[in-house]
């Protein structure tokens, strides 16, 4: 894991709390958890909590980067669906594993590309771009199914979903090294800096020799492949391609990195914000279905999470 | 009033009269912008407190202001382009019926604001498409309907043309005439000795004098503000020319009428005047690489370069500081450090892709102890210094580069004068080690106070390209204005 670049703390507990002010609500919620939900603290419960927080949490990484260059990108839910079942199509016809995910990621890849073309190139607004895509996208993966879902008949592929090692899922596993890949990215490469840079000020950044149009493609392409690897690590778990699965994952996956104080006008984020993010947000849920909280109210407990977390972050900037 | 890790404003007082012009000055972060934000209500102070009439107020809002009969016209005017001039006028009190705006009794009563400063502009103009110094008397038409009695301006003619600004002191002479109180903050020595009854000026945050006018000169104004004696604030030094200067031929694009060329050598400085408009940004951003040119090319030391975007450019060692900071050169939410570095890490990352950390912050920390910017760390956010500190982050941002050529596009607009003379200095020093300093300006003391030669651009085109001996302020403006004007006169 990339810490936030700090070096030299000088006023320790103000810029701890600048720094870290989400890290301090997980930890309490955490311990309130722990403390006051029955069966929260426990290995299974734990492990389920990390499972059910792995998808959102890899395609986090990569929404971090579309955020923190000043853009946004609602396709990836469609891509997580059309991504699984054409994996599952492929992998039927073809008999081999290795194709399904390459068409997959080859899809992802596509649809990203696309999106960061339009975007970069034709200087059309991220959301009406990925608004678009995020239906035909939806669209495709139901032509491709023919609207139902496609069962997958290679076994061995369900092991990247289902297996574990040292008695964690994989996909959390992946969602672990996705972190410290991509906090490592944002923090110590050049194409990090530049895409804080990007979304800081676009036009400085262009006359500083950054080449800002290549960098939005890029991170709208890994995003597209990120989301595409997400669904067929989801179509292995379910041992099928859902066209269905995924409706309102893109806004899910921005809650989270919101609520852990990315901000939506670009040039400021960093990876803890986001595990921080997608950890409350899993916690919370968890926690929901642990009391027994009816399904209709926990949509309104997150909304209102997610309202309270934008407003601790104002009231805080506002202090400082 | 405190921003973070610098107290901008400690124990200030003064009084400003009715029917009296009354001048703010001060180098950038003296606190000039942090008085007004208070007036206006945006910053509320830690202590002290305002007296308006005899009656004590403190304001946390800006609508309390407004309230208190204060307008502060800012640089950056607060007007929805987007909307006509009357709704910009009358916004947040529109004349309606249950909700229903009162299109007629909006556009008569707009009319009247707008005769009253003498400005004959259809109310139904959308505001966005009047030029900058029509809108700035719209922003003066608008604190009137609100009753306003203490008007601050702040920088009211940075980007005005001499017309624009001798219109908008009429104005502002006409407002004293009528009894308000006026606070004028601009770094112009000129404007202020012109148009002000009494002075204040600020240091460091601190109150260092308030008089008459009358009392004081240039001189004795510009030694209080920087707390020292300017000789000449220049400091102009003959220097010897080198070979491998940049050369522009028949260079075409867009905002330039003409084809333009001209050749500036190594070790020169070479300054372009004209007015606002002329196309000297153009011709900046054109062989910067910013704009597409359509014809023409640029050599430096005979070696043609292919330039179609700013990374070419800086790699050919020509770098842009542009004429609008804040939108075009910092990047606000990032530190001090970064964007110093903003450039020069692409070549400085380790394989072209790790950022070298201590290289980063041993080149933020010379550029900052070279270029004297006040700023509590690098860590610091660039938003949160004054104009002049950003100005200097940029300037260290090219220091960071092999630098050939530095064009500087109003390198000094909204700075104050000791920070100026800082600039020159530097402007001086990379002379002298050999690079071609391009510097567009439209001060006239300033661009002939600098140059080696100076290229006069009118609607578009090169004009004339004098010699510092040859030149003076009367001859740049007449080649500066256009044709038609010119034989007005």
């Amino acid at each position: 894991m990339a810490s936030p670049s700090s070096p030299a703390p000088r006023q320790p507990l103000a810029d701890f709390f600048d720094k870290a002010g989400m890290l301090v609500v997980l930890a309490i919620l955490f311990l309130g958890c722990s403390l006051f939900v029955e069966n929260f603290f426990s290995w299974a419960n734990m492990r389920g909590l990390a499972l059910a927080v792995s998808m959102t949490g890899m395609v986090a990484c990569t929404m971090l980067f579309c955020l923190a260059a000043g853009d946004f990108d609602l396709s990836i839910g469609s891509v997580v669906a059309c991504a699984g079942v054409l994996a599952a199509v492929v992998m039927n016809k073809s008999e081999s594993i290795t194709l399904g995910v390459l068409a997959a990621l080859g899809l992802g890849a596509l649809v990203g590309f696309i999106n960061g073309f339009v975007v970069a190139k034709l200087r059309i607004n991220a959301l009406i771009t990925t608004l678009a895509t995020m239906q035909i996208v939806r669209g495709l993966g139901f032509i491709i199914s023919g609207g139902t879902a496609v069962g997958i008949g290679l076994e061995d592929f369900f092991s990247l979903g289902n297996s574990a090692f040292l008695g964690v899922p994989t996909p959390v596993w992946i969602t672990a090294a996705c972190f410290s890949v991509f906090g490592f990215l944002l923090n110590r490469t050049v194409f990090g800096r530049d895409t804080l840079a990007v979304g800081g000020n676009a036009e400085a950044a262009h006359l500083a020799g950054i080449a800002v149009d290549r960098v939005k493609i890029a991170i709208f392409t890994a995003q597209g492949v990120m989301a595409a690897f997400a669904g067929i690590v989801l179509s292995s778990r379910v041992t099928s391609g859902q066209p269905n699965t995924s409706q309102g994952f893109e806004l899910e996956v921005i809650s989270a990195c919101v609520l852990g104080g990315v901000s939506l006008t670009g040039g400021v984020g960093s990876m803890a914000f986001v595990i921080a993010g997608v950890l409350i947000m899993g916690i919370v849920q968890n926690a929901m279905n642990l009391l027994n909280v009816p399904t209709f109210y926990q949509y309104v407990a997150r909304g209102l999470i997610l309202l309270a977390a934008v407003l601790f972050d104002r009231w805080k900037r506002r202090k400082s | 009033m405190e921003f973070p890790g610098v107290k901008a404003l400690d124990d200030v007082s003064f009084d400003v009269h009715a029917g009296s012009i009354h001048a703010l000055m001060g180098e950038n972060g003296a606190g000039k912008s942090t008085l007004l934000k208070i007036l206006s209500g945006a910053y509320t102070p830690s202590g002290g407190a305002l007296v308006v009439g005899g009656e004590r107020r403190v304001f946390t809002d800006t609508a309390h202001a407004l309230a208190a009969g204060i307008a502060v016209i800012y640089q950056e005017l607060h007007l929805v382009p987007e909307m006509s001039v009357a709704e910009n006028l009358f916004l947040g009190h529109l004349p309606q019926k249950f909700g229903i705006v009162n299109r007629r009794a909006l556009a008569d009563a707009a009319r009247r604001q707008l005769e009253l400063i003498g400005e004959d502009i259809d109310p139904w103009t959308k505001l966005g498409q009047l030029p900058l110094a029509q809108r700035q008397m719209v922003e003066i038409a608008k604190a009137l309907t609100r009753g306003a009695r203490i008007i601050a301006f702040d920088e009211p003619t940075s980007s005005l043309s001499d017309r624009e600004v001798r219109r908008l002191f009429t104005i502002i002479r006409d407002l004293k005439a009528r009894g308000c109180a006026i606070l004028y903050v601009s770094h112009r020595m000129e404007e202020i000795f012109e148009l002000g009854d009494r002075i204040t000026i600020l240091r460091d945050g601190r109150h260092v004098e308030t008089n008459e006018l009358a009392n004081l000169t240039r001189d004795t104004v510009v030694q209080r503000m920087v707390g020292r004696q300017l000789a000449d604030i220049y400091n102009y030094t003959p220097r010897a020319h080198g070979d491998g200067g940049l050369v522009v031929e028949g260079l075409c694009g867009p905002g330039l009428a003409e084809p333009c060329s001209f050749a500036a050598r190594a070790g020169e400085i070479f300054g372009f005047f004209g007015l606002v408009g002329a196309g000297r940004s153009e011709l900046m951003r054109l062989i910067f690489g910013a704009a597409a040119k359509t014809a023409g090319r640029v050599t430096i030391g005979g070696r043609v370069l292919e330039i179609i975007s700013p990374r070419d450019a800086i790699e050919a060692g020509v770098v842009l500081c542009p004429e609008d900071r804040k939108k075009d050169g910092i990047v606000p939410v990032r530190s001090v450090l970064e964007n110093t570095n903003l450039s020069a890490r692409r070549r400085k990352a380790r394989a072209g892709v790790l950022i070298d950390e201590t290289w980063e912050q041993a080149n933020a920390q010379q550029r900052v102890e070279q270029l004297r910017v006040k700023t509590p760390t690098v860590r610091q956010l660039i938003r949160n210094l004054s104009g002049g500190n950003q100005q200097k982050v940029i300037l260290g941002r090219w220091l960071s580069e092999t630098v050939k050529v530095i064009l500087l596009d109003e390198p000094t607009r909204g700075i104050d004068v000791g920070a100026k003379s800082e600039i020159y200095g530097i402007m001086q020093d990379l002379a002298k080690s050999g690079v071609c300093v391009i510097v567009v300006s439209s001060e006239l003391p300033e661009v002939l106070g600098v140059s080696d030669r100076i290229a006069v651009m009118r609607q578009g085109k090169i004009a004339a390209i004098l010699d510092r001996a040859d030149a003076n302020e009367e001859k740049l403006l007449k080649l500066a204005l256009p044709l038609e004007t010119a034989r007005a006169s």
